[in-house]
């Protein structure tokens, strides 16, 4: 993309990242070319599958959707900051034993809604679930087990919590 | 009867191998990777349905300098991408055949500049008829393709079928249609090729079949085999749709590699993947069926006709597993099945999971219960009467020499729905509400492997080796792309090596690096190249008793002990096992008759589905899957599997419609190709009864494809069930409820109060 550039600062999963990107760039180029954040993927470009989806200053978006200027001062979460020191996220940790994952090109933006979805309601019920994952499309699972590896990530927040 | 052998690693449910990568987002992907001095291609192509090409124009406001074209005079080799037969050129050569055939090529440093190139280049066409449907195509008026627009037809014939009506107690006939249906793999496809005067030419892609890739090349390129290099890079999902497709786009790049000098990268967005490469084949199916007077089926006549595309493809293969499962999984005593496959002008069908079967199976478990009306009998009771047991033979006359246990898993389906008190309770609930729910079942099989043939041809070769820094490593072409290749195939070497499940990686998947184990379709992983991972392993454990004292019963130490000691006096430790049918596996391609599966997956399904007859909506509310598909060697990643291909079975008989004008794909975008959301699927329950098969991996059968086939049948057996009225064609719309069903039952507006 050619034309002029824009300073954008932005914080990636705590760190501070500064670029200098045409300002129409979408925030799911500038992650993936720019910062080399490839974690996040791209699957139909205008918002309907959710591959791209990033929490951007606690909202959850589809970073297809983003010009990267009206990402400027924003903190952003990507599927890169939910480990943490080495340690997986109960997330991850779910979707790992339960089977959540399969293809795995869904499941970086499956787990940031899942992170959105647990942040705002830490025990959610199956059709909670269903709905906070409704704007996410996996072709390979069928869903139950992503559903399933929710439901045990929030089971065991909450045992760690009661520690 | 076989019991399952006593295992420590096969049939748990370890963590899938590249499970964590994927977790973290450190999996690579195509569209992740990047080569030094890559340029980004772009694919120009036909905007009509069948036309001469009369001129190309190239819009004089861009700098053509900074770009490169590939034409089809550039083509170092032939001028075709071959799967069966030769008649897909790689690009357009004077004439296209279908919209978005591709014409040329362009490539530039700046992937924004490419796609502005592409708009640019102006094709002027001289139009020839189309022909755009089965009917249009069967008419031969207007030929498209060859000299009858028959891609392939096959006979299949058992007893005399032509006798047999005139003793009939009933005759009952009936036509049923499927359309097209998108995988809609979440990653599009992708690749990167690189050519240089050494090496030659190397492809990175996602894909599933690497040796596939690998003889398209050869022919394109004329290149010898050790100058060409395909790596299968993490598939985001493939379903058959990254079978025979990535020999098109990966010709391409490399073309462009070749005549740019430098790494070419070539993505579709969702728009072009979905307009230009291959769906399910749309098919027509009519049904002929003579009972006696209990219901016994006397006669089958059926006759399959398919919407090919444009190219013939794999549709002939395709055509040929429709017609092996055409006939459901029952006894009858004189069969004739007549398909033929049909060009059309329209992007060409190619795979996609059940190939063929889902179409076919959709006819004959439809047809059974239309069957079970006309015969005022219980539709369970109908295919029970009927259904196929050990000791008997199907219509190609292949005898079921493996314990066959319908009765079982429809026992067991029926159980775990708790059908009939649904029944009883829909049946009172019905007339009282406005939401109208049913049950629907379908029995079917699927069979593993290749057809017929199939699998002694492709005389897969694979297995293990052991590297110097201790890492045992599967050697094969099979790859991964969700299904869960990498785990299993490691769960079972290391069960059979006694090691432990982390002792064990993949090689990669490199055609310079593994051996041609075939291709990752057609449900064969887990039997087929499982078994040979298992033999392989075996191999090397005597290897390593005759020539480096590896003890009878070994500890994991003794066995790297005794690996090092092979390796320094052989220099290397590697066990390779090539594939051997099972014994009296016999095949007449001809006449259609023998072994047309060395194994079968068994599975009775159970929907029920919720009619609004006021929105005229089609909901599955819950959904019972029971299946025999051998051992179970991963819980559940199989599971997983049956899940999803219900969930992909849901989405073909509910939701999923391809949309052509003019041979187009109108709906060629995420927004309104609509497949089953979080929010759409049904609770899914998976039961297993295990048989294990002898001459597959630790007993293993197909299970990937088989899930795919009982939906459609399933649910609209529901909605029949449901609403008293029959629909024969998916997929099922409101739309076409409200056509139906407001017909037969027009329903009051309730009052606005």
């Amino acid at each position: 993309m050619s034309g002029p550039q824009s300073p954008i600062r932005l914080k990636v999963n705590d760190q501070s990242c500064n670029v200098t990107v045409p300002p129409m760039k979408r925030l799911l180029d500038v992650l993936r070319e720019d910062l080399h954040l490839t974690g996040t993927k791209e699957g139909c470009g205008e918002g309907e599958c959710g591959s791209c989806s990033v929490r951007m200053n606690g909202e959850l978006v589809n970073s297809c959707l983003i010009p990267v200027l009206q990402a400027d001062g924003a903190s952003i979460e990507t599927v890169e900051g939910l480990e943490r020191h080495g340690v997986l996220h109960p997330l991850q940790q779910a979707f790992l034993h339960c089977g959540g994952a399969q293809c795995g090109i869904c499941t970086p933006g499956m787990l940031m809604a899942a992170k959105h979805l647990l942040e705002h309601n830490p025990h959610p019920g199956l059709a909670e679930i269903r709905e906070g994952l409704a704007g996410n499309l996996c072709r390979c699972t069928g869903f139950m087990r992503i559903f399933a590896s929710v439901l045990s990530a929030a089971a065991n927040s909450e045992t760690t919590h009661a520690r | 009867m076989n019991s399952p052998a006593k295992t420590r690693i096969v049939g748990t449910s370890v963590p899938r191998k590249e499970g964590l990568d994927k977790l973290r987002g450190a999996a690579r992907y195509i569209d992740d990777i990047q080569r030094d001095g890559m340029w980004h291609g772009a694919t120009v192509r036909s905007t009509v349905p069948r036309a001469l090409i009369r001129s190309i124009g190239f819009d004089p406001r861009i700098d053509w300098r900074d770009f490169i074209v590939v034409f089809a005079a550039d083509i170092p080799g032939e001028n075709r991408i071959q799967m069966i037969v030769a008649d897909q050129p790689c690009l357009a050569n004077g004439q296209v055949n279908h919209c978005d055939e591709a014409i040329l090529l362009v490539a530039h440093p700046d992937k924004h500049k490419v796609r502005e190139a592409v708009n640019a280049v102006h094709v002027e066409y001289e139009p020839l008829p189309p022909v755009f449907t089965i009917e249009e195509s069967e008419k031969q008026q207007t030929i498209v393709w060859g000299a009858d627009n028959c891609f392939k037809s096959f006979l299949l014939e058992k007893g005399d079928v032509d006798s047999a009506w005139t003793h009939a107690a009933h005759i009952v006939e009936g036509e049923y249609r499927t359309g097209a249906q998108e995988h809609l793999y979440i990653e599009n496809n992708g690749v990167i090729a690189e050519f240089c005067e050494n090496d030659g030419l190397t492809v990175w892609g996602s894909l599933q079949c690497p040796f596939y890739v690998h003889k398209s090349l050869l022919a394109v390129f004329n290149l010898p085999p050790e100058k060409v290099r395909v790596i299968q890079t993490e598939t985001g999902g493939a379903f058959g749709g990254k079978e025979d497709y990535p020999s098109v786009i990966a010709s391409h790049a490399a073309l462009l590699a070749m005549k740019c000098g430098h790494p070419v990268k070539l993505i579709y967005d969702r728009i072009e993947d979905l307009a230009a490469t291959t769906k399910r084949h749309p098919s027509r199916v009519r049904h002929r069926t003579a009972l006696d007077a209990s219901g016994k089926l006397l006669a089958m006549e059926i006759q399959i006709d398919t919407d090919g595309g444009a190219y013939s493809t794999l549709s002939s293969t395709v055509l040929s597993r429709a017609t092996l499962h055409s006939p459901g999984p029952y006894v009858c005593p004189n069969v004739r099945v007549r398909s033929h496959t049909w060009a059309t002008n329209t992007v060409p069908y190619g795979a996609f999971r059940g190939f063929g079967a889902p179409q076919t199976i959709f006819a004959i478990e439809r047809h059974m219960d239309e069957i079970a009306a006309v015969l005022k009998l219980d539709p369970l009771e109908l295919r029970r009467r009927n259904f196929i047991h050990q000791g008997e033979t199907t219509a190609t006359e292949q005898l079921m020499r493996e314990p066959v246990i319908l009765d079982k898993l429809l026992d067991r389906a029926l159980a775990e729905s708790d059908y009939h008190a649904r029944r009883s309770r829909f049946a009172k609930e019905n007339p009282v509400s406005t939401i109208k729910r049913g049950l629907g079942i379908a029995a079917f099989y699927h069979g593993s492997g290749f057809t017929g043939s199939g699998e002694r041809n492709l005389n897969s070769l694979a297995g293990v080796d052991v590297t110097a820094d201790g890492n045992v490593r599967v050697l094969v072409s099979s790859t991964e792309f969700g299904q869960g290749t990498n785990t299993v195939l490691a769960q079972v070497a290391a069960e059979t090596l006694r090691l432990d499940y982390e002792d064990v990686v993949m090689a990669p998947p490199d055609t310079g690096i593994v051996p041609n184990s075939g291709p990752t379709v057609a449900s064969r992983t887990a039997m087929v190249i499982g078994r040979l991972i298992e033999r392989a392993s075996m191999q090397l454990i005597e290897t390593l008793r005759k020539e480096a004292g590896l003890p009878e019963d070994f500890s994991r130490g003794e066995f790297f002990a005794a690996c090092d000691e092979l390796r320094a006096s052989t220099g290397e430790v590697v066990s390779l096992c090539r594939y051997d049918a099972p014994p009296r596996i016999y095949w007449d391609d001809q006449k259609y008759r023998g072994e047309a599966y060395p194994a079968y997956a068994w599975s009775v399904q159970v929907a029920q589905v919720a009619v609004d007859t006021i929105t005229y909506s089609a909901e599955v509310e819950e959904f019972w899957s029971v299946q025999e598909a051998g051992r179970v060697i991963h819980p559940v990643l199989a599971a997983g599997q049956i899940e999803g291909g219900i969930a992909q079975g849901i989405g073909y008989a509910l939701y999923e419609k391809v949309l052509l004008q003019n041979g187009r794909m109108a709906n060629n975008q995420m927004t309104n190709y609509i497949m089953p959301t979080a929010e759409d699927v049904p609770p899914i329950h998976v039961f297993w009864e295990e048989l294990p098969f002898q001459h597959g991996g630790f007993g293993a059968k197909g299970i990937g494809e088989l899930p795919h086939d009982g939906p459609a049948p399933a649910i609209l057996n529901a909605v029949k069930d449901a609403t008293g009225v029959s629909f024969n064609t998916i997929p099922l719309l409101p739309e076409d409820l409200f056509a139906k069903l407001h017909a037969s039952h027009p329903i009051e507006e309730p009052a606005i109060v």
